[in-house]
């Protein structure tokens, strides 16, 4: 599904420039569950993004689903992301004026679908994630679970390939992070590859696979004993 | 899809009406200046108009190129005379100016007592008096203005004049001073100076019928004459050309024909007064033309600077909504789509503006048109906006929207959209 090689980005500071991924090989396959730890700057978020194609690589090279991403200009991206990218972050990122139905139905008003049509795909997937009667709640309206469940629903909504999440229990409770963790799971069953960035061990045991980003390479890449939650 | 397309989009708008109905103050904000533009440019603009229309009407009554002529003192002593005398028309002055200039079409002598002549007379009628100004005019006096008389009235005719008939035609100011409501002022009899005259006609009052007011006597010219023991001369004269005729030329051809005729040096302006309605009429013209156009200036520049307030707060709202565009990014939207919404919203918020500043406009004129229609002596009819004029500020508008639009549109694509996601 994923494949890079050598892949390295750095960031322009003025005159002074800052390397943060070193080469990076990497590939993952389909319905695969991987996540990737680091310390606090190793670059976890920038690969993420270049994987998001939010940002560009300096170098190497990247296929998505065995298509080569390669300066592609804004207009394609926006295309390629709308089609087999999810996003999930650590803030959420939800449209505060649109209701939990509006924001998850976003993506499918980027893909010309129509308005009745997005609304009862926004609805089927908001019912996946236990929001159905939560739909016409403001996300000011929300807890942080649910905001995160809202985001999670949205970024299925358009039945990307594979689904990115940055930290995506950053913001939450140990509670409300099984919950999501629990839904990550249930969504990877179902066959959807995702990765997930995470800090916390426990986080990444509850996936498939772990890479271990440091100084801008990868040192570890290790396939794990999936601890499943049950009964959340 | 194109961006193109996405402007007849039903969803797009439905979008553009989500995204600027729940940001109510921001819109209010941001329409505040354009609304203001064009109310501004519709209250003048109407208004002038309604000066135009009303000055129009206030000169109906009048043919635009008819000048007034009266005899002054002359200041100059010229071949044997001295100055200060009153060089007094004659009855045969009438077909001397004629036939010395053709583009003459009448010439109508006038007497007075009152208004520019001496104490205006009492009359009487019964138990009830008052004083008014009395004319005497020949017939011809009302083919240069327009009277109206009253159902069953007549104006002095050809008769009276050769018969010196003591009959008047009176206002409708006068009959309300000197009869009783419901009485039929017509065939009574009414006494200038203890003369009796029979009524036989009532002028409605208009704006338009020249000078005098609703309350003036018009009796015939010879019985004025021989009344007041005129002779053959009189003061004032109206004199009418033909339609072809500039009323300019008119005048400088009759000052310069009177001072031949009535021995009047050719340096002295003192001895005839004059106006004519024609440059009178002009220069308000050019009035209400400069108003017309100071209303387009003015309202063209606040319409600009209400744009460039939208622009400018467009601006700041895309600053403020650059996570929200980031967001809309990473799911999917084109840098076109962006900029084709917030392109749309700019002139959307434009027009909304516009329309809401056109009615008021539109209300506050209705208003000033009710309040004013009762008033006689007020210039003000009819204020409207052509409609060619409401449709230009339109263009201006949504020309101006876009323009300004692109800026933040360019601005919000300008960053790549992780950059954007940052922004919080
Ligand atoms: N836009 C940027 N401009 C300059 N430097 C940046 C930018 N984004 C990230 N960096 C730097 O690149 C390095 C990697 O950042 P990145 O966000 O990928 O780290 P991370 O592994 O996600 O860290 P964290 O766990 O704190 O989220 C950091 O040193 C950071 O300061
Ligand atoms: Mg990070």
């Amino acid at each position: 599904m994923i494949e890079i090689k050598n892949l390295h980005k750095s960031y322009e500071m003025g005159s002074s420039s800052l390397h943060v991924l070193k080469g990076i090989d990497f590939s993952v396959a389909d319905g695969e569950l991987v996540a990737i730890m680091g310390s606090s700057g190793s670059g976890k978020s920038t690969l993420l993004n270049i994987l998001g194609m939010l940002d560009n690589s300096d170098q190497g090279t990247y296929d998505l689903d065995k298509i080569r991403i390669a300066n592609m200009d804004e207009k394609k991206a926006a295309n390629y992301r709308n089609k087999f990218l999810g996003f999930v972050f650590q803030s959420f990122n939800l449209i505060n004026y649109k209701n939990a139905l509006e924001n998850v139905a976003l993506p499918l008003y980027y893909q010309g679908i129509s308005r009745k049509e997005r609304q009862v795909i926004a609805l089927n997937y908001l019912g996946k994630v236990g929001l159905k009667d939560w739909s016409s709640h403001l996300p000011s309206e929300l807890s942080g679970g649910q905001k995160q469940r809202v985001a999670i629903a949205r970024a299925l909504a358009s039945n990307p390939k594979v689904l990115l999440a940055d930290e995506p229990t950053g913001a939450l409770d140990s509670k409300t992070s099984m919950e999501v963790m629990a839904l990550i799971q249930k969504i990877n069953n179902e066959g959807k590859t995702i990765l997930v960035v995470t800090h916390e061990q426990d986080i990444a045991e509850m996936c498939k696979r772990i890479v271990l980003l440091k100084d801008g390479v990868i040192v570890e890449d290790k396939k794990v004993k999936q601890n499943i939650i049950k009964n959340v | 899809m194109s961006s193109l397309k996405k402007i007849f989009d039903r969803d797009t708008w439905d979008e553009i009406f989500e995204s600027i109905s729940k940001n109510k103050t921001r819109t209010i904000i941001t329409t505040i200046g354009v609304f203001w533009g064009i109310f501004i440019y519709i209250a003048l603009a109407g208004s002038a108009t309604g000066l135009e229309n009303g000055f129009d009407d206030a000169f109906s009554g009048l043919s635009k190129n008819s000048m007034g002529v009266w005899a002054q003192r002359t200041s100059i002593p010229y071949k044997g005379f001295e100055e200060g005398r009153q060089p007094l028309f004659r009855l045969n002055d009438v077909d001397k100016l004629k036939s010395r200039i053709p583009e003459i079409e009448y010439i109508s002598p006038g007497l007075q007592a009152g208004a520019f002549s001496g104490a205006p007379p009492l009359v009487t009628r019964g138990t009830r008096s008052d004083n008014f100004n009395v004319f005497g005019n020949f017939p011809v006096y009302a083919k240069i203005s327009v009277i109206k008389i009253f159902d069953g009235g007549r104006y002095i005719n050809e008769e009276d004049i050769k018969y010196e008939r003591k009959v008047a035609v009176i206002g409708e100011g006068t009959q309300e001073r000197l009869f009783t409501e419901g009485e039929d002022p017509l065939g009574k009899y009414i006494e200038i100076n203890n003369v009796n005259f029979k009524v036989v006609g009532v002028t409605k009052f208009s704006q338009g019928s020249g000078f005098g007011s609703d309350s003036d006597i018009t009796i015939p010219y010879t019985t004025f004459a021989k009344l007041y023991n005129r002779g053959d001369r009189y003061g004032f004269m109206f004199i009418a050309g033909y339609d072809y005729v500039n009323p300019n030329y008119l005048e400088e051809t009759v000052m310069s024909n009177l001072k031949v005729l009535k021995t009047v040096s050719p340096e002295d302006d003192r001895a005839f007064g004059s106006f004519n309605i024609g440059s009178l009429f002009e220069s308000i013209i050019k009035f209400t033309k400069g108003m017309v156009f100071l209303s387009l200036v003015v309202g063209i520049a606040t319409i600009f600077a209400g744009v460039i307030g939208i622009g400018n707060i467009m601006l700041i709202a895309v600053k403020e909504r650059t996570n929200e565009l980031g967001i809309r990014r990473a799911l999917g939207a084109t840098p076109g789509e962006v900029k084709v919404q917030i392109v749309l919203e700019s002139v959307f918020l434009t027009i909304l503006a516009g329309i809401i500043g056109i009615i008021v406009g539109a209300f506050l004129l209705f208003v000033i048109n009710i309040g004013t229609s009762g008033l006689e002596d007020f210039p003000f009819t009819n204020p409207t906006v052509p409609l060619a004029i409401v449709f230009g500020a339109f263009i201006t508008m949504v020309t101006l929207g876009t323009l300004i639009g692109l800026i933040p549109a360019e601005r919000a694509v300008s960053i790549k959209p992780i950059e954007a996601l940052r922004e919080e």
